[in-house]
């Protein structure tokens, strides 16, 4: 019973050990929230790159495409694991914005994507990320203000081409101009001698910010047949880039990408001696992560990098700890030798003084745990009202893809930094402890010694 | 396992019995020969007192009787059983159960009120579950024993709140909780005055009285003459 009475009462007589405490509740709660935040802000951008690309892409980095696609999305339509796919045009394009017929206003590159924007939505967040057609998908690229144009739908960033373009959601009154090079099946310029572009006028019928500045900045969406036609892709075997894929909710993402995998080496087999049928070859079959994975690993790695340097934070905490029950053990060198007299074991001995490391660990951690919770429960109030008084803002929203600062807790992380936190004081504690334990008890009776 | 059965009164039974006994300590280069062959006996029910001037190794020797320390060479019998032929398990059961000590400075835990400064080594010799089911008992006990040395009232003060002799008393009641066979006292007057000395001593008396064996050092030839024999330990010997 001594071994629970008496780190208590050490924790609460001593003031040192409201230092070991305070430290390990600072690094809790310092590690709580960053860690929340951190993580907060990349599942946010990994969940808006799953939105944008689906659960799995089959597609070709060429700007030629592949053929024979239509029977592929039967084969993957019928398949009992996909739940809907989206073929896609994908090109580099010149953008001349126009804002009426006799002015130009400026030119720039931009990634058109040719989409069905009813099959488009059921794959990706295309629908939800409409401001104005999100009840009426099937007729986003259609606009009662100009009925001979096909439409066009741009985000925020695109606007911000115009100096002048409203920062809130309202569509501006703006034709692009949209230039394509028309590639053949072969890969040669599909217009030679005739001009060698295709120019297309759009007129923006819709904004569609994804959240990610990567295609925030230069995508615009068109019809799949006017992004077909523009890129020359309806020559011969009509062609597109890429298939978007979702997965029906029950499916691992492996698994599935590997099933899409088994169908497209099946359709490759059958199809590869076909006219064009080459261009299958070129296709790759890539679930999500890896279509994007330059940006997911990076994230992953600045997850690792952020762990290991709260690691380092770890490392503090145990210094802390062991010199503060290092110097209760000192102190108290007197009570081992008492201990010790009346029968007490070196194991229970150790065992006051870890418990005394576990205690600091489970205040300090406990403290830091709680103010941790509160702060991040506050932080956008917080920074709202560092904003009003100081014009201070920490997330500059026009960098960061963000509405507010990420504050949702995850119960694993949390719990995991809280047993961190604990363990941490315990390890601290743990040379003390021994040190403790071997002490011999005529050394610390000795007159001497008092 | 060295057996804890009741005091006796004074027999011809011999409890302790320690021969050859050597020890030394290193000093810088050389080594301190502090005791050089002591050979020493107590009977049950025995007080006993061992005198000697200060450095003579009297500490030492109580300290070795009661398996606080190991004898560089020599053996210490407990009624037959060696003492160095006890595990580290056993050797805590009898330094529990079989030997209370009583220090001159009396070495009370501060953060500990007085009742549980006494009943501290039947929480040692029990875990956590077998405390709570004899912690009545146990602080009934406690009670009891405080009563007995006049502190009925002082249970719940820590110890600086007590007199010199008050925590003494408080330190003989914690070596007593456990009804040991032997009690050894360090110096239990030494950082007493002698009118507070003496009350402590009238307790030692009274304990050995009804069949407590107590072995006693002192440098006092006053304090030991209370004791029902006297050994003098000189030169590492006992004369």
């Amino acid at each position: 019973m001594y071994k629970l009475i008496l780190p208590f009462r050490y924790l609460v007589k001593k003031r040192i050990t409201l230092l070991a405490v305070l430290a390990v509740a600072l690094c809790v709660f310092v590690v709580i929230v960053v860690m929340t935040v951190l993580s907060g802000l990349t599942s946010g951008i990994k969940d808006k790159y799953h939105s944008f690309i689906g659960d799995c892409v089959v597609g070709s980095k060429s700007l030629v495409g592949f053929v024979y696609y239509e029977e592929f999305l039967d084969r993957l339509e019928s398949a009992e694991f996909v739940q809907a796919a989206s073929p896609v045009i994908k090109s580099p394009v010149l953008v001349n914005v126009k804002m009426s017929a006799d002015r130009m206003y400026t030119n720039r590159m931009g990634q058109l994507m040719g989409i069905d924007p009813i099959r488009h939505s059921r794959v990706t967040g295309f629908g939800k990320w409409l401001k104005h057609h999100r009840q009426n998908v099937s007729k986003v690229f259609t606009s009662p203000d100009e009925p001979n144009l096909p439409g066009c739908v741009s985000v925020h960033a695109a606007l911000g081409w115009l100096a002048d373009a409203n920062a809130d959601d309202t569509v501006p009154k703006i034709t692009f101009d949209i230039t394509s090079l028309p590639l053949t099946g072969k890969g040669a310029l599909a217009r030679a001698g005739m001009g060698l572009i295709n120019t297309r006028s759009f007129y923006v019928t819709d904004i569609a910010p994804v959240g990610l500045w990567r295609f925030d900045r230069d995508t615009i969406y068109v019809s799949f047949e006017e992004a077909q036609a523009l890129c020359g892709m309806n020559l011969g075997p009509k062609r597109i880039n890429v298939i978007h894929i979702k997965f029906k909710p029950d499916v691992d993402l492996q698994i599935g990408r590997d099933k899409v995998t088994e169908l497209w080496d099946d359709f490759v087999k059958t199809t590869a001696n076909r006219e064009y049928g080459d261009l299958l070859t070129q296709v790759k079959v890539k679930s999500w992560k890896s279509y994007q994975s330059d940006v997911i690993s990076a994230l992953d790695t600045e997850r690792m990098m952020m762990l290991f340097i709260f690691s380092l934070i770890g490392f503090i905490a145990v210094f802390i700890v062991f010199v503060v029950v290092y110097m209760i053990v000192s102190h108290k060198s007197k009570d081992i030798g008492i201990l010790k007299s009346i029968g007490a074991s070196s194991v229970n001995v150790a065992a006051v003084f870890l418990g005394f490391g576990f205690l600091v660990g489970v205040f300090g951690a406990g403290i830091g745990a709680l103010g941790g919770w509160q702060f991040l429960v506050h932080i956008n109030s917080i920074e709202t009202w560092l904003f009003e008084h100081f014009k201070f803002r920490l997330w500059d929203q026009s960098v960061y893809p963000i509405g507010s600062i990420p504050n949702q807790i995850e119960a694993k992380l949390f719990s995991g930094i809280i047993v961190f936190g604990i363990t941490a004081c315990l390890i601290g504690a743990l040379v003390p402890s021994i040190q403790a334990a071997r002490r011999r008890p005529i050394e610390t009776l000795q007159v001497s010694q008092l | 396992m060295v057996n804890n059965e009741p005091n006796n009164q004074s027999t011809n039974e011999v409890i302790l019995d320690a021969g050859g006994l050597f020890k030394s300590y290193p000093i810088g280069a050389t080594r301190l020969e502090v005791l050089k062959g002591v050979d020493f006996a107590v009977k049950a029910g025995e007080f006993v007192a061992v005198v000697g001037a200060s450095g003579s190794g009297k500490s030492t020797l109580l300290h070795i009787l009661g398996g606080l320390d190991r004898p560089d060479k020599g053996r210490v019998r407990f009624r037959g059983v060696d003492l160095a032929s006890l595990s580290g398990r056993k050797l805590n059961y009898f330094r529990n159960k079989t030997v209370g000590f009583v220090f001159q400075f009396y070495h009370l835990l501060d953060e500990l009120n007085v009742l549980e400064n006494i009943v501290l080594p039947v929480m040692a010799g029990i875990g956590v579950l077998g405390w709570l089911s004899c912690r009545r008992q146990a602080k009934k006990q406690g009670n009891e024993l405080l009563e007995s040395l006049g502190l009925a009232h002082r249970s719940r003060h820590k110890p600086f709140q007590l007199s010199g002799g008050e925590r003494q008393r408080v330190a003989i009641a914690r070596a007593l909780i456990n009804q040991p066979s032997l009690i050894l006292a360090d110096e239990p007057t030494g950082n007493l005055d002698s009118a507070t000395g003496s009350g402590i001593l009238d307790g030692l008396e009274r304990l050995n009285s009804s069949g407590q064996t107590i072995v006693m050092v002192s440098h006092d030839e006053q304090v030991a003459a209370r004791a029902g024999r006297i050994v003098r330990l000189a030169d590492g010997r006992l004369v």
